[in-house]
């Protein structure tokens, strides 16, 4: 679990997470969303301890992280992975060495052992045969799936995936949606995701945080979502005549006025 | 952003640099890396460089030497501490200050921008360890190697272009080698050697690491490397020269 309180971000004049106090919770896809510059990013890499936030606390399972030695945050950070908007890759490594890094950095196993765990996570993010490649030469979605692999390779407890399914078509999102999804049941995870994307705060949206203009606006589940009076939330998740139909829908639908098997013969006539 | 905050900045990142490091094997895994890059990466331009620096002293000091009171052999000699004292460190390093220069800076730049950095940051990497500091040791190990094959080449050139030219015969140039030879002259190149390393070094990993933006960002941020070195390089000749070489000295 990850609590944060009362987090301040300045940059300058600009005061970039003004107040914002949250739970992310063990075992869940956690959501972070907001439109661009609501300050999401900042959160979160305040979270993972990229900036320093200017007052605030936060914790790691009860542990404070904000005053925690360099030398605990270290640690700490061995049980942190993440997924970067661009994957961050390294470059100049083939796919198997950029997955055995953390293996190599901070574990004493042989190389047959890292080869092995290599092989396991790749199987787990359903990619064959792309060892030997270079980011380079895989597509979007694999990048993203390989940035999966290295982010759990050393079992971490906490997952950060910044913007997953950025620069992703809309199935290749939920592929990625339900990796992350289910790789968080698997192994416990406090998953906490920054997203823009509509389909993965419907599909796996377990406790969202909505930020506006750098202040908690609301939080909830996808399925409060449907039913929520913020104006501000409904005018960013339901932005297109489609999704504010199909929120109605899904509305009438919970009404008991559709059927569930969405049945739509008797509107149709 | 004023010159003392940024001096301010590049000496936080060089204490930075000196902390337990995670696992040595890959420290030094990343260090061999670097030596190859730098060191056996620039030994092909440093020395056709210091072979026709060579070349070219040799011929241009005979042509100025015209008196029949000064012997022949003071054009080796002059060519041997031009080459000893000046152009295998000084100018070899400001080649040096391009070509490596400019890789690390945009090496550095790309890893900022593309969040590689922060990666290694968030699994728990010193990355101002892991990646700058090989890179400056490296530098340390291999420059000072590269401007002593520099020397050596330097006066084989000369020594080519002499005779090639009809300048001077092989006897007369080798014994003009050997006159009034001051040892002292190689300890102050190696010295000169050391010093510009760490600043054709440390400097673009400077600039590299605390790039923002994007893509015409790593560029700049390449090319105010490559000055601020050079600048720096010929600053530091100039007070090694003055404290070193004064007439007590050796």
């Amino acid at each position: 679990m990850i609590e944060f309180k009362h987090i301040k971000k300045s940059f300058g004049d600009n005061l970039v997470l003004n107040d914002v106090s949250h739970v992310m919770e063990n075992g869940k896809a956690n959501l972070i969303i907001g439109t661009s510059g609501s300050g999401k990013t900042v959160l979160q890499k305040c979270l993972v301890g990229l900036f320093e936030p200017d007052s605030g606390e936060i914790l790691y399972d009860g542990i404070s992280f904000t005053v925690m030695t360099e030398d605990d945050r270290k640690t700490l950070r061995q049980q942190i992975g993440m997924l970067f908007q661009n994957s961050a890759l390294f470059d100049s490594m083939t796919v198997e060495q950029n997955i055995m890094f953390p293996l190599d950095m901070f574990t004493k196993k042989n190389h047959s052992e890292k080869l092995k765990r290599v092989n396991e996570v790749l199987e787990r993010v359903n990619l064959k045969d792309v060892n030997k490649k270079f980011p380079a030469e895989i597509s979007g979605g694999m990048k993203k799936r390989v940035g999966i692999a290295r982010a759990i390779v050393l079992n971490p407890k906490y997952l950060f995936c910044d913007e997953p399914n950025s620069g992703l078509d809309p199935q290749t999102s939920m592929v990625i949606d339900k990796l992350i999804y289910d790789i968080t049941k698997e192994f416990n995870i406090t998953t906490v995701i920054n997203t823009h994307d509509m389909n993965s705060v419907m599909e796996i949206g377990e406790n969202i945080l909505y930020m506006y203009q750098g202040k908690k606006e609301w939080s909830g589940t996808n399925k409060d979502i449907i039913f929520s009076k913020n104006e501000r939330l409904n005018n960013f998740i339901f932005a297109s005549e489609f999704l504010k139909d199909a929120k109605d829908m899904r509305m009438l639908e919970a009404k008991g006025k559709i059927d569930n098997g969405r049945n739509m013969d008797d509107l149709l006539k | 952003m004023t010159v003392f905050s940024h001096f301010g900045r590049y000496l936080l990142m060089i204490k930075g640099m000196f902390t337990r490091p995670e696992n040595i094997r890959m420290y030094w895994k990343e260090f061999m890396h670097q030596c190859v890059d730098i060191g056996i990466g620039s030994l092909g331009i440093v020395s056709l460089i210091s072979f026709f620096i060579g070349a070219v002293c040799a011929v241009q000091t005979s042509y100025q030497l015209v008196s029949p009171i000064i012997p022949r052999s003071t054009i080796a000699q002059i060519v041997r501490d031009s080459i000893i004292l000046e152009f295998s460190t000084t100018l070899a390093c400001i080649v040096l200050a391009g070509v490596i220069g400019s890789k690390i800076a945009s090496e550095l730049g790309n890893m900022r921008v593309s969040e590689q950095i922060d990666a290694l940051e968030i699994m728990g990497i010193n990355t101002k360890a892991y990646l700058v500091l090989p890179k400056i040791v490296a530098a340390l190990v291999t420059i000072p190697l590269l401007v002593v094959i520099g020397m050596t080449l330097g006066i084989l050139g000369g020594r080519v272009a002499a005779i090639g030219s009809g300048v001077l015969d092989a006897t007369t140039y080798d014994k003009g080698l050997l006159q009034n030879f001051v040892p002292y002259n190689v300890y102050f190149a190696l010295i000169k050697s050391y010093v510009f390393a760490f600043i054709i070094s440390s400097i673009p990993a400077y600039f590299g690491y605390n790039v923002k933006g994007g893509a015409l960002e790593i560029g700049k941020s390449s090319t105010k490397s490559v000055v601020v070195s050079c600048i720096m390089l010929l600053c530091a000749d100039y007070v090694l020269s003055q404290l070193l070489l004064n007439t007590t000295s050796h």
